[in-house]
């Protein structure tokens, strides 16, 4: 199952390192350092899942995200952050994220938001 | 000098009204002498000086009241000594020019004269005629003076000096104390004589008794050298020397304090009868008119020491319990006050913590990509040496962040948001809910658990998971704090305010001032191994959060006590930062 994902965080060596894990996997993954890139490479290519820092220079986040639920209400976000905590049952105080996730996140924790959220949209591609 | 004074007022008492930086017994004791000094001068300061203008007032009134008899009595018996000398000076006056040397001299005339006069006043002695040489010419009476010589007597100088003349008393020729009265007669022919009566000197001193006297009183007359001319019953007979001084001569009558030779303090009432050196006085013991101010005195003294002794004690306990009120409001003040530097500083930790652990998670993050990047990498590579040993090293730094993450996670729990997970709920559920999680570890070593008043306990709104976590928390110190065997009480009572106290006790190990005091900060772990120090950090700032408080007691050895207070309702800003 490769995945579309846009992935939008200014701290480079984690999101390439990100990156490339997921390509490893086989998902298409594009990298953007900052929201308003995030904002025009979903526009080139709509992702299946976006994977947004929430706080990057530029346009934050919590912007991205309301203008990608916006303009394409059923593609899922998720949220990573190292400022906002979220509870262990996973209760995501950012309305309209599919998911928000505090950093370091465990990469078979976030691969599997990432499955699961793709799955959320129906778009799941073979 | 004032200004002085003024700032050694201010320095002593500003000192003592200043907000204190900490309690101290001795400040207090020293502020309450000074108060109920100050205070006990103020009311007892008009109180001795009334009691001395009183004793003053009183004091003249008595003098007054000593004085007023006596003045009475001098200014009485000298209207009717003067009465007395003056009717029968103006008598022997009249004779003298009524008749002449010759008409007096001649048969019984003289005899006549003295008769009628005898019948008409008292008091007389005798009566004869005096002529130019001194000698006695005619007499009447009982003594042989026919032809006595009184050319050297001083009453007849007296007498050709001044026309009429009254005597002191004298013994005379006759050797009886008497008193003469002398008219100089000057006729047309040129011829000079003097008539002279004299007087009986118990007549003046029935004169002197008749204005009736007291007991203690005594009245007499004396000469201007201090000579009795009157019998006194105190002191001496007629013509005996007067044992008292002599007032200066005063026709005026005068009241005086006098002492006698024994230094016994008298009132004497003095007058010059007019015409005559004779002085009239009265006197009266000083110290027996005084009997009733002195007892008058015992009772005012005995009130005056009975107020001051009322306002010392009012005054000790009236300070006494205000400094007392003072020093409990201070005291309170100062403990809320370090309450509040104690919460202060556990939110600025908090913060703190939180923005260290904020800082600290992009790396992590970095190093937990990187990590497992390389086990991918490795994991498609066939084999090498050493590739088991450095997925062992990947894996062993992925714990590793995991467990970084795990802290840092927890510290940001501190202080993340609290969107409303608020409900109405009853905590006797939450801590049963908790000890059911606890019982299997509890039951194993012995230890029992007990709760109490939680039927009663009223339901609050609040956050369920966090409160479950906070007692999670409280209880599992508990249990670890306690041995085998040992005894945890979870108590609730309703507080004041609606709100609701849960009381963790437990009898284990205790724990020491040093810390006790920094029990809620954060990485303070007295469990070396086992902890991370972070879960009473994390149970102070989730209680904070539901607007409650919380507080510990504890002794070495004898066990401790968590005390949670939780409002009715949290606070319209629970959502904010601790």
């Amino acid at each position: 199952m490769a995945l579309h994902i846009l992935l939008a965080d200014d701290e480079r060596e984690f999101v390439e390192t990100l990156a490339e894990r997921l390509g490893l996997r086989g998902h298409h993954v594009r990298v953007v350092y900052d929201g308003l890139s995030a904002l025009a490479e979903m526009e080139k290519e709509l992702p299946q899942v976006m994977v947004i820092d929430w706080m990057m220079p530029g346009l934050s986040g919590e912007e991205v995200l309301r203008k990608v639920k916006a303009a394409h209400a059923g593609l899922p976000v998720i949220v990573l952050t190292g400022h906002q905590a979220v509870d262990d049952n996973g209760q995501d105080p950012v309305a309209g994220a599919f998911m928000c996730l505090t950093k370091p996140v465990a990469f078979a924790t976030l691969l599997d938001a990432i499955t699961a959220a793709a799955l959320s949209s129906g778009e799941v591609r073979s | 000098m004032l200004a002085s004074l003024k700032t050694k007022f201010f320095d002593a008492f500003g000192h003592a009204f200043e907000v204190p930086d900490e309690v101290s017994p001795e400040r207090y004791r020293s502020l309450r002498r000074i108060m109920t000094w100050l205070m006990v001068a103020v009311s007892v300061t008009p109180l001795l000086l009334l009691t001395g203008i009183n004793h003053a007032q009183y004091m003249r009134t008595l003098e007054r009241e000593m004085e007023n008899p006596l003045y009475a009595l001098v200014r009485k018996s000298q209207a009717s000594l003067e009465l007395f000398l003056g009717e029968r000076a103006s008598t022997v006056s009249l004779i003298a020019h009524a008749y002449n040397f010759d008409e007096l001299t001649s048969g019984t005339t003289l005899t006549r004269v003295f008769m009628a006069l005898k019948s008409e006043f008292k008091g007389f002695v005798d009566m004869g005629l005096v002529d130019d040489k001194g000698r006695q010419v005619a007499y009447v009476g009982p003594y042989e003076l026919l032809n006595a010589d009184y050319a050297k007597q001083p009453w007849l100088h007296e007498t050709q000096v001044k026309g009429r003349y009254i005597s002191d008393v004298f013994l005379g020729l006759r050797g009886i104390p008497h008193m003469v009265i002398a008219v100089q007669r000057m006729e047309e022919s040129g011829r000079t004589w003097t008539l002279r009566v004299t007087i009986d000197t118990a007549q003046l001193e029935e004169l002197v008794a008749s204005v009736g006297l007291m007991q203690d009183t005594d009245a007499f007359l004396c000469d201007a050298k201090g000579v009795l001319q009157t019998n006194s019953r105190f002191y001496g007979k007629t013509l005996e020397k007067l044992p008292l001084s002599l007032p200066p001569r005063s026709l005026e009558t005068t009241v005086r304090h006098i002492s006698d030779a024994e230094g016994t303090r008298l009132v004497a009432a003095y007058t010059t009868l007019a015409g005559t050196d004779l002085t009239l006085m009265a006197v009266k013991p000083a110290t027996d008119l005084l009997r009733p101010w002195t007892s008058l005195r015992s009772e005012l003294l005995i009130v005056l020491c009975g107020g001051i002794a009322i306002i010392v004690i009012v005054s000790h306990l009236l300070m006494k319990h205000l400094v007392g009120r003072l020093e409990a409001s201070d005291e309170r003040r100062v403990a809320a006050f370090a309450q509040m530097e104690h919460n202060q500083k556990l939110s600025s930790i908090g913060r703190l913590a939180a923005g260290v652990a904020h800082e600290v998670n992009n790396p992590l993050a970095v190093i937990n990509e990187k990590a497992g990047l390389a086990q991918d990498l490795l994991s498609m590579d066939g084999d090498f040496p050493h590739k088991q040993k450095l997925i062992g090293l990947l894996q062993s730094i992925e714990s590793t962040v995991e467990r970084a993450r795990s802290i840092t996670h927890r510290l940001l729990g501190f202080s993340r948001r609290m969107e409303a997970h608020q409900q109405e709920l009853s905590l006797g559920e939450i801590v049963e809910e908790t000890i059911g999680f606890m019982e299997r570890g509890a039951k194993n070593r012995g230890v029992s658990i007990t709760t109490e008043g939680f039927g009663e306990a009223p339901r609050i709104v609040s956050d369920r998971g966090q409160l479950q976590q906070v007692f999670l928390n409280l209880m599992g110190n508990a249990l670890d704090a306690v041995a085998d065997g040992g005894a945890i009480a979870v108590r609730c009572a309703a507080a004041d305010d609606g709100g609701v106290k849960v009381q963790v006790s437990d009898n284990g190990k205790g724990m020491s001032e040093e810390v006790r005091k920094h029990i809620f900060e954060p990485f303070y772990s007295t469990k070396k191994d086992k902890g991370t120090g972070l879960g009473m950090f994390i149970t102070y700032g989730i209680v904070r959060r539901l607007g409650g408080d919380i507080d510990v007691e504890s002794e070495e050895g004898r066990g401790t006590t968590f005390t949670i207070t939780l409002p009715h309702m949290p606070p319209q800003s629970a959502g904010g930062d601790a």
